[in-house]
């Protein structure tokens, strides 16, 4: 009977990071759409109709969450390159378009056409087929 | 015509080119094993202390603009298909600046993503 192969530790941290992109990355964009359309559309743009916006902004939780679930995404995208190629991690991180969907999808209840669902497929098996190989092509520091 | 052809180059150029900068701003600072929020400081430091940080960050401004600037003018149904051919210019900048080893297999990968992501787009503007 055949051992389990242990899993590559550079594969491991990779998709882990990755996982960490298409998660935090739709999310932070649908926390900052979702709390936006809250403060409706600006009147006019004088300064009391700004100094409006910014306060809304700051005190606004969702909003918070959504910055904080950018710097997620972008800490991972950074921390990501040091070690894997760009040309994998760019066609990877793609699947965030099938993660905003489903958000989209399941939390704020829109419509996803067959068009959108044909698409997250191809994503997927796009993603699939870069992920069969190597992270790392090159010598890294 | 000829500045939407250049607004169309620079969303595809100049924001790919901008990732690449910071990829390479990742490599020159080497591989990050410590995930501890001190040391991810200390990588943040050393990033903006590499040219090419600031290189990268002022491409993918210029990439944004020259975004917002040809929604303006096309729709997006147009321009969705040209800004997902940036997948395709990702995987070439990283051969040529980076020296990636692009297979076959990425490429039909990348191929694929293009596809999808052009679909998954047109597909909202055509729901």
């Amino acid at each position: 009977m055949g051992r389990m192969k242990s899993p590559d530790p550079l594969q491991f941290k990779t998709y882990t990071l990755i996982l960490f992109i298409v998660i935090f990355g739709p999310l932070g964009n649908l926390l900052l759409g979702k709390a936006m359309k809250g403060l409706g559309a600006p009147t006019a743009w004088t300064p009391s109709e700004l100094a409006r916006i910014v306060t809304f902004v700051l005190r606004s939780e969702i909003i918070w969450l959504g910055i904080g679930s950018l710097i997620v995404f972008f800490v991972a995208y950074s921390l990501v390159l040091s070690w894997a190629d760009y040309s994998y991690v760019q066609p990877a991180s793609a699947f965030a378009y099938g993660t905003a969907a489903l958000l989209g999808h399941f939390v704020l209840g829109e419509t996803v056409s067959m068009v959108q669902w044909a698409g997250i497929i191809v994503i997927c098996l796009g993603v699939f087929i870069v992920g069969r190989t190597p992270p790392r092509t090159t010598e890294r520091n | 015509m000829i500045i939407e052809l250049v607004c169309f180059l620079l969303v595809m150029i100049a924001g790919t080119a901008g990732e690449l900068c910071m990829a390479r701003t990742m490599r020159t600072i080497g591989e990050v094993t410590d995930f501890r929020p001190r040391a991810l400081i200390g990588v943040a430091g050393r990033a903006l202390s590499v040219a090419w940080t600031w290189i990268g960050l002022g491409l993918m401004t210029l990439a944004f603009f020259a975004l917002l600037a040809v929604l303006a003018v096309e729709s997006v149904s147009f321009v969705v298909p040209v800004t997902a051919l940036s997948y395709a210019v990702g995987a070439l900048g990283g051969r040529v600046f980076l020296h990636e080893r692009v297979t076959r297999t990425r490429w039909a990968g990348v191929l694929l993503v293009c596809i999808g992501v052009s679909m998954v787009l047109l597909g909202k503007r055509w729901g």
